[in-house]
């Protein structure tokens, strides 16, 4: 039980990332060594540091257990809320035992561990239309809707809007103007209420935006530096199927097209067909869509890369013209899932606050009583 | 030098709420917070939200409920507003977005909850505080036109005019350092309650009693700051809350025989008693050493009696607090938890629009005291009171603005007062104590002397302590001297504040000679309704101390009388 946290305090020592703008120069190292049990907190750790040794640390933080957003940071590199990573879990990331603490990525510092957040993340959020447009007439009383769709948009009410899937985003590193993790998952938080009368607004700003639905490359980055389980990649992927499957929104951006050929060529082939992607992308989801115009004119633009590819040896006319071959029975057995998945009469979304079939809770509980816990 | 008709302090739920009803009426609104709105600690409001919006209840059980939850100290006129008003405020919060749960009929579900009657309480799994706080602020980023929003932004004081009456305030851009005065016709605060004055406490770092103090500096009377709750499941070390929906889902407190112990004090409602009565039980329970764990300093709180599947989608955030600073898992053994410092009851004293004594000055949510809580809060009543006397002070400032000029004040004089105030603590010699060494002794000693159990002894003692800390904190010193983000500076500032508040509660406490509601005196065992069935109100004095004075309980409908669960 609780004695999992019985350990002594032990010593732990800081690195934090420094920067102070009134100084005139640039960022520094700072080092502190505090003690605490293991289990506590980063945070807790900071604050030590800055009431004991230096008042003058900045980070922004108040509630100390995951729920106000303000001490999002990186730890070891990795977005974390300090309040939220435990001091032996961190010091066991550390390269050399040393707990390295920088500001968040993708935005700006304004002074040590403190960054604009305004600057990035709420403008983006503020791109997405952030509040309900409410389907009319307003009941009387409450709107009528499933329990399931209630639960599934509170996956992501829990973002906490604390930044660390910001930091960490690839996409946005290669274009900052990418809507991002965080303001797309707030937009799935309308466009999965049934009480919202724009799904189909909401979703075809975002998906004709070249920032926006289609800008994200599945890096899974943000799922990983979500504290909340906000799973912000599966709501992009939520709202490309919606925009896509449900609303057939066909995009500027070639994405719907993009992934219906992604999974037509898997389909018919079981890998991927690379030579035929980016013709279907542009041009059709077909053989012939490298003949239409579009698709020409990608082709066209994109020879330098082909021949550089070619040149390197790294693809070769034969093996773009054909698709790749895997044994027929692996074939089939490819196409077997896509029958399986696609004569469901729904099709299921992976969300962790609809909680599954209690299946295994009543035999472990058994165990456990017979033994250990005799008090 | 911006002005306004209406600056809102504070952007938690009553800020928000204020706020959006103020610029519906037309009115210039600007909403200010020394934190981003969405840090506020509304956002920490586990459980839910009390509204008899069943169609089996009536506001006015929901509101009797709460009158004897209060220990009949709440005034009544202000508990009928409230719970009347309730249902409408719920369904209104559902219609701008609230993801409030549904049962299979598609309708809002409704949850257990203490001291209550029936099942009264919405909610949003285990973070209905924090759905609602950030559906209000898509509403403040939707009238982003007529509510102007200063986010990071710290008041350092209250500006009145020559008449007396409150016309701004003066504050600081903690990003820039640059001080700023704002005129305004009326000023609400909503920065919420003092708790930090409490090691360890539910609270978030930034509650620290702003509010409270400044008002009470600007001669606003206090009430109530004797009534502090001590939320019954808090985490042993670190006093991290846990929801009271567990309970209301059906989890038990054991203690180190396994005995559900609250059925000596609480037969009928068990585990869902009121607050004040569940945290003494435990109290009892660790005095009397049935504690259990280390120092058998904590009681075992057991959710493995909910369904597993039941508690991962009602209480997944206490799943995840389990887990992830206690190091278990709710959902297979019990968690050890005892009683901690949450809320307190008391605040400046407001009349039912929220209005304070002092003209054009208003407050609104934890901050104030109407009293709807009176001695004791019902748990899932905090939420409420932040909407509906937030959406009524809102309502009634918009509506004094309409009719009155901009108030003449000295705002510069002020101004350069506060600038320099600021600059003497950030020039302070370090020969005194460090501002976190004063506020954890500060902290510890509230939480030994005026906790759970009181007494004139330990309350004396506390009041000659917090003299001597009063003093200290006039010296401590501090390391930044610079001006961007300086929170050392104004965490220096926070703890003049929570000195004020802690020695209210105390003068407030020594002054109760009875135990009613969260007050309970072991001298004096008691509830005294002779004597003792009034406020106690605490003023600053001329001479910076305070003055105890008295006023009535209002009573329409619901005579005291014995209270059991």
């Amino acid at each position: 039980m609780a004695e999992a946290h019985d350990r002594p305090p032990e010593q732990f020592t800081l690195r934090l990332r420094r920067y102070d703008p009134e100084s005139g120069e640039a960022p520094y190292w700072d080092e502190h060594t505090v003690e605490l049990e293991p289990h506590r907190s980063v945070l807790e750790a900071i604050l030590q540091a800055r009431d004991k040794f230096d008042g003058s640390i900045g980070i922004r933080c108040s509630c100390r257990q995951a729920i106000c957003g303000s001490c999002g940071v990186r730890v070891n590199g990795e977005p974390s809320l300090a309040c939220h990573t435990h001091l032996d879990a961190a010091k066991l990331g550390a390269k050399d035992g040393v707990i390295e603490i920088e500001p968040m990525g993708n935005m700006p510092v304004i002074k040590d561990l403190i960054v604009d957040m305004d600057a990035v993340h709420w403008k983006k959020i503020r791109r997405v239309t952030p509040w309900l447009l409410a389907k009319q007439p307003v009941p009387e009383r409450e709107y009528l809707v499933s329990k399931e769709s209630m639960v599934d948009v509170t996956q992501t009410m829990a973002c906490i809007q604390c930044g660390a899937c910001v930091s960490d985003c690839l996409a946005m590193e290669v274009d900052p103007g990418f809507i991002g993790p965080a303001a797309l998952a707030k937009a799935y938080r309308f466009v999965g209420d049934p009480r919202d009368d724009q799904q189909f607004e909401r979703l075809n700003d975002l998906a004709q935006d070249p920032q926006g639905l289609f800008d994200c490359t599945h890096c899974f980055k943000c799922v990983q530096a979500c504290p909340k389980d906000v799973n912000p990649m599966g709501q992009i992927m939520r709202l490309r199927r919606i925009a896509t499957n449900d609303q057939h929104i066909v995009d500027v951006n070639n994405g719907e097209r993009h992934e219906a050929a992604f999974t037509t060529l898997i389909k018919n082939n079981g890998l991927l067909w690379e030579a035929e992607l980016l013709p279907r992308s542009y041009g059709g989801n077909s053989w012939f869509g490298k003949f239409a115009p579009p698709a020409g004119r990608e082709l066209l633009s994109s020879l330098p890369a082909i021949l550089k590819a070619l040149l390197r040896g790294k693809v070769t006319p034969m093996g773009a013209l054909r698709p790749h071959k895997i044994p027929s029975q692996d074939l089939k057995a490819v196409q077997s899932i896509y029958d399986k998945v696609e004569s469901r009469p729904e099709r299921y979304e992976l969300n962790l606050y609809i909680a599954g079939e209690d299946e295994d809770a009543a035999p472990v509980a058994t165990a456990s009583t017979e033994g250990s816990d005799g008090q | 030098m911006p002005e306004h008709d209406v600056l809102i302090i504070g952007a938690g739920l009553a800020g928000q709420r204020a706020a959006l009803a103020a610029a519906e009426t037309g009115a210039s609104v600007a909403i200010m917070s020394k934190v981003h709105p969405v840090r506020s600690h509304s956002v920490a409001a586990a459980g839910g939200i009390n509204a008899a919006i069943s169609v089996d209840d009536d506001w006015r059980s929901h509101a009797y409920d709460t009158v004897k939850g209060s220990d009949f100290l709440g005034d009544q006129d202000a508990i009928e507003v409230m719970c009347s008003e309730a249902p409408a405020e719920v369904m209104h919060l559902e219609h701008i977005g609230v993801t409030f749960h549904r049962n299979d009929k598609g309708e809002m579900d409704l949850r257990a909850f203490g001291g209550a009657s029936t099942k009264r309480t919405a909610y949003v799994a285990d973070i209905t505080g924090q759905a609602m706080l950030h559906v209000l602020y898509e509403q403040l980023m939707k009238h982003h036109e007529t509510v102007a929003r200063y986010e990071e932004w710290f008041t350092t004081s209250l500006l009145r005019d020559e008449a007396g009456r409150c016309g701004g305030a003066i504050a600081r851009d903690v990003r820039s350092g640059r001080m700023e005065a704002f005129t305004a016709k009326n000023v609400i605060l909503a920065c919420g309650g003092a708790g930090q004055a409490y090691k360890p406490t539910t609270n978030g770092l930034i509650v620290t009693g702003d509010g409270i103090a400044m008002a009470y500096r600007a001669g606003a009377p206090l009430m109530d700051m004797e009534m502090v709750q001590y939320h019954p499941t808090c985490l042993v070390e670190t006093g991290i809350l846990i929801t009271e929906g567990a309970r209301g889902e059906g989890a038990h407190l054991l203690n180190a025989n396994g005995e559900r112990f609250m059925e000596k004090s609480a037969p009928n409602k068990m585990e869902l008693a009121s607050r004040d009565v569940v945290s003494r039980a435990e109290q009892i329970e660790i005095n009397e050493g049935r504690g259990v764990g280390p120092n058998k300093a904590g009681i075992f709180l057991d959710v493995t009696v909910v369904p597993r599947k039941r508690t991962l989608e009602a209480l997944r955030e206490i799943v995840n607090l389990g887990r992830d600073f206690a190091g278990v898992d709710i959902t297979r053994e019990p968690i050890m938890i005892r009683p901690g410092q949450h809320y307190i009851m008391g605040g400046v004293k407001t009349d039912i629009d929220g209005r304070t004594p002092i003209e054009g000055l208003y407050a609104a949510g934890e901050v104030a005291c109407v009293s709807v809580h009176g001695g004791n809060r019902l748990g899932a009543n905090s939420l409420l009171d932040t909407l509906i006397f937030g959406r009524r002070s809102g309502e009634h400032a918009a509506a004094r603005a309409a009719g009155m000029g901009m108030p003449k004040v000295d705002a510069n004089a002020a101004l350069r007062g506060d600038a320099e105030r600021i600059d003497a603590i950030v020039a302070r010699e370090r020969d005194g104590r460090r501002v976190s060494e004063i506020k954890n002794e500060l902290g510890e000693l509230m939480n030994r002397k005026a906790a759970v159990f009181r007494d004139e002894e330990g309350l004396q003692s506390a009041l000659e302590t917090i003299g001597r800390l009063r003093e200290e904190a006039g010296k401590a010193w501090i390391d930044d001297r610079g001006t961007v983000f300086n929170q050392d500076v104004l965490g220096a500032i926070e703890l003049g504040y929570m000195v004020d508040c802690a020695e209210a509660t105390v003068v407030g406490a020594l002054e109760r000679k009875e135990s009613r509601g969260a007050q309970f005196r072991t001298d004096y065992p008691e509830r005294n309704d002779e004597e003792w069935l009034k406020h106690i109100d605490i003023s600053l004095g001329e001479d910076g101390t305070p003055r105890v004075s008295y006023s009535p309980v209002t009573i329409t409908q619901w005579q005291p009388e014995e209270r059991k669960y």
